[in-house]
């Protein structure tokens, strides 16, 4: 949709890039606003500790992905931010609010010892509505929007629907889940085995969510049902569901074996890739579902290829030095030491 | 009454940007502070300054939370409230906002989590390089963001087609005629408004005979970077003044309330601008020190406000007052940096405590004077968001009704007058409890973080 001519197709790989982003941003973030849900329901305010502990280095990293994520889509789709972000207004604005409340809790929970309570709940609902959020946003993108030229024209609460407040709920499921393979991963004890077993409710809950959205979604729209079921599709589409049958197993049987420790949150990783790369299948090529596709809504050549430059180089040395910050982290936190 | 989703969108984004750009001012400076003192406790191995380090890690650590935190709703902004905005400009802002995540956001996130977390878990150069890279983390965030600005000031390197602008020239956009000018004023704005933090800190410590040591080190280095910095940056202010006469006329028409082109004008001191009338009321002037202090010469001629149909005017007296106040404080940082070195050389710096109370009362001035400095640069932009060829009133989402944005703006004026008492409550209690237990054991051991907030208050009490 540029006036230039494009000496070379960049959208696949701003595509690819883009995809990479929010993906990474759902896995990190996800297990740490999982690891806020799960952290209303834990009993002792030592666990708590140990809880908000695991993820304090990292949680400001993991949000990064979801700044990267819009001004991302900002500049590579500009079309597809123009209309989905106004569309979505409200949940964005509860999201961002949400999370204002749940960031600040990190350090408010403990230098603002007077309102401690507040701030205890502020953690616990900022993750959870935050989560919530995010998850209607996604429900209502799958839907559609409606548009007049390259304007969202639809009303202000388009998007409360039964769908995406399945979503909704579908994705705090997945996020506690996936905060509850960290926790596995990073404690032992009462507080593993308390989390093996929140792992199991969320896993029922995920897989119920699979399962409804996945006979959802095709009614939702001719061209996705016909993507999935008309033939060939229909046998090549077919490892998908199994894939993911699979790996449910998997996670179920890893949140019950007391050896395995890093299984539980490998196996959720599968499931959000395989959730993922359902809706990309059912999707594609279209980012704004119904209306643009991904080459409509990108913006000029000249603009992916001056930000692909930097982004080629900047993108491995930040994996780079994140990594690093994790490594330095490694390891199990302990609640031995701490209390002087 | 009508609502406006116009009027209450421009006045969401501006309560959001000015919350957001007080933490920014902080940080930016503190950042680089913390970074040398790191460096000196590297380089001396003198206690105090890893002790003065780890005081002001644990405000830091408030101050930047709360700047992210404000900062993710920016983006967000741009797409609810003025997607007409994004989608004209995306081509050439786009990747400069999504540089400032990649080359600045992710740095200093990530080392951030080392530099509070993991002073006892790597070596103490990887700490000092965790430093480092937040400091210049906070310094690529203000180069990309300015640079943004700046072209929606004096945009360049662009062409304009069918409503939406195409780059030409990546390197006029990045530097456009602006952005020089407001990089410097800004950048020296944050350190100089992180300075006068610094000062009244160590002053209140001076005056209340507390932590003397570190309250020297604080003082003594303090003056002497103002003593540079706040001249410097009366400097770079005039040159903005120069580069605005020259690229956003109508702006600085507003700011000097110049109605009437002409050569040898009075400097304005104070005046009550008329809008409707087009004129001033109650004037208080200086003869041909307009066009000197303007132009940099007798016979420059300014141009003034009537140049303009009124449909392509800035509004007069917001910019008019908040540059005043901006300059003002500016004289006034001045006048008490003079007069510290003054006691200073006079050996009576540490016993004058009127001028250590005043030191104390300037804490806040650089917040103020940023904040009537983005005044004067965003409302004299009006009604512009692109100078010249976006309106303001084409930029809005055109689907938000008045009550939408009555109701989101309602929601985060709750959500900061709630927040932000707090976390200056946090931050002056922090102040208060001064450098002290900062020496006590640390409790990160076994190479494992302690309570996050434990481990910054070195496990006291
Ligand atoms: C500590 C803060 C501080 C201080 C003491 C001053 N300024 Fe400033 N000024 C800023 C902080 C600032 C700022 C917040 O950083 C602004 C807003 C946008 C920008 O580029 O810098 C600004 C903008 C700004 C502009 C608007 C430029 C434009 O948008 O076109 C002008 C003309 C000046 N300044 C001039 C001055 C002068 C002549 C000063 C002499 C006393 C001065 N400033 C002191
Ligand atoms: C002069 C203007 C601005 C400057 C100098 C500035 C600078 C900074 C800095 C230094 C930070 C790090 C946190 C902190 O130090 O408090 C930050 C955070 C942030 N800013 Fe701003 N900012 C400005 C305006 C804006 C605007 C207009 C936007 C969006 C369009 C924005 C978006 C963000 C975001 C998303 C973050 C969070 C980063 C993170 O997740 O780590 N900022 N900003
Ligand atoms: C690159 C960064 C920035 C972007 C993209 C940006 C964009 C905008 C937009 C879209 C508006 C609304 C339209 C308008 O009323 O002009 C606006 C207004 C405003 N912005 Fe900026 N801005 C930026 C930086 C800043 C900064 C750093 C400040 C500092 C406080 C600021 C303060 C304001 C204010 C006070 C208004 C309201 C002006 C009015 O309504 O008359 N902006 N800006």
């Amino acid at each position: 949709m540029s006036p230039e001519v494009a000496p070379f197709d960049f959208v696949p790989i701003w595509t690819l890039i883009l995809g990479l982003g929010v993906f990474l941003y759902v896995l990190l973030d996800g297990f740490d606003l999982g690891v806020g849900m799960l952290y209303g329901f834990a009993p002792d305010a030592r666990w708590r500790a140990l809880m908000v502990n695991s993820i304090a280095p990292i949680w400001d990293g993991n949000e990064t992905w979801l700044v990267l994520g819009g001004v991302g889509l900002l500049a590579a789709f500009p079309l597809a931010f123009a209309i989905i972000i106004p569309a979505v207004y409200f949940p964005i604005l509860v999201m961002l609010l949400a999370l204002i409340f749940r960031g600040l809790s990190f350090e408010f929970r403990f230098k603002d010892a007077a309102h401690r309570t507040f701030w205890d709940h502020a953690f616990t609902a900022g993750s959870a509505v935050a989560t919530f959020a995010q998850g209607v946003v996604l429900g209502a993108f799958i839907q559609g929007f409606e548009t007049d030229g390259r304007q969202f024209t639809g009303g202000t609460f388009d998007w409360v629907t039964p769908f995406a407040i399945v979503t909704g709920v579908a994705l705090m499921a997945g996020y506690a889940l996936l905060g509850a393979g960290w926790l596995i991963l990073k404690t032992e004890g009462d507080l593993q085995a308390w989390s093996r077993r929140r792992g199991r409710a969320c896993l029922i809950g995920v897989v119920a969510a699979i399962g409804v959205i996945s006979l959802w979604t095709p009614l939702i729209g001719r061209e996705i049902a016909e993507r999935w079921l008309a033939w060939p599709n229909i046998a090549i589409l077919s490892p998908v569901p199994a894939i993911t049958a699979l790996l449910a197993l998997w996670a179920w049987r890893a949140l019950r074996d007391q050896r395995s420790e890093a299984a539980p949150f490998l196996a959720g990783l599968g499931l959000f890739a395989m959730a993922y790369l359902g809706i990309a299948i059912s999707l594609w090529p279209m980012i704004v579902p119904h209306h643009f596709t991904l080459w409509q809504a990108a913006s000029a050549p000249s603009t992916q290829a001056f930000l692909l430059v930097g982004t080629l180089v900047l993108l491995p040395v930040i994996l780079l030095y994140t990594a690093w910050s994790y490594w330095v982290f490694r390891g199990k936190v302990r609640a031995d030491i701490g209390y002087h | 009454m009508e609502l406006d989703p116009l009027v209450l969108s421009r006045l969401q984004f501006a309560w959001v940007i000015a919350w957001h750009i007080l933490l920014p001012a902080f940080t930016v400076g503190l950042a680089s502070y913390i970074a040398a003192l790191e460096g000196l406790h590297l380089l001396t191995r003198r206690a105090v300054y890893q002790r003065l380090s780890m005081f002001w890690l644990r405000i830091f650590a408030v101050s930047f939370g709360m700047g992210v935190v404000t900062g993710v709703v920016m983006p967000f902004q741009l797409g609810t409230n003025w997607s007409r905005y994004a989608d004209a400009t995306a081509n050439v802002l786009g990747p400069l906002f999504a540089y400032e995540a990649l080359t600045a956001f992710f740095l200093e996130a990530a080392f951030l989590g080392v530099l509070l977390f993991g002073r006892k878990l790597v070596p103490s150069w990887a700490h000092f390089v965790a430093a480092l890279m937040v400091a210049g983390g906070t310094l690529f965030s203000s180069f990309w963001i300015l640079a943004a600005n700046s072209w929606m000031q004096t945009p360049a390197g662009h062409a304009l087609i069918d409503g939406r602008f195409f780059p030409t020239s990546w390197t006029e956009i990045i530097f456009n005629p602006s952005f020089p000018y407001r990089l410097a004023h800004t950048v020296v704005a944050f350190y100089v408004t992180t300075g006068f933090v610094v000062l009244g800190v160590a002053a209140g410590m001076v005056r209340r005979g507390r932590f003397w040591e570190e309250a020297r080190v604080m003082l003594g280095a303090t003056l002497s970077f103002l003593a540079v910095m706040v001249p410097l940056q009366i400097v770079l202010g005039d040159l903005h003044g120069l580069n605005t006469r020259e690229h956003q006329p109508a702006k600085l028409a507003a700011i000097e309330a110049h109605w009437e082109t002409a050569a040898r004008v009075p400097l304005v001191l104070f005046a009550w601008p008329d809008e409707a009338a087009e004129r001033n009321r109650a004037v208080l002037e200086v003869p041909l020190l307009g066009s000197l202090v303007l132009a940099h010469d007798v016979d420059g001629v300014v141009r003034g406000l009537k140049d303009w149909p009124a449909d392509q005017r800035p509004p007069v007296a917001l910019p008019f007052f908040a540059f005043r106040i901006m300059v003002g404080i500016g004289l006034v940082m001045l006048a008490l940096v003079t007069i510290g070195w003054w006691l200073r050389l006079r050996r009576r710096l540490f016993d004058s405590a009127w001028y250590l109370r005043l030191c104390e009362l300037g804490m806040p001035l650089g917040f103020i004077a940023v904040i009537a400095g983005w005044t004067v640069t965003e409302v004299g932009r009006q009604p512009w968001t692109v100078y010249g060829l976006l309106r303001t009133a084409a930029s809005t989402s055109p689907s938000l009704s008045g009550a939408d944005v009555l109701i989101s703006l309602l929601a985060y004026m709750a959500v900061y007058l709630i927040v932000y008492p707090i976390g200056i409550a946090v931050m002056v209690r922090l102040v208060r409890r001064g450098p002290h237990d900062a020496g006590a054991p640390d409790p990160i051991e076994s190479g494992r973080p302690d309570l996050p907030v434990r481990a910054l208050q070195g496990g006291g009490t």
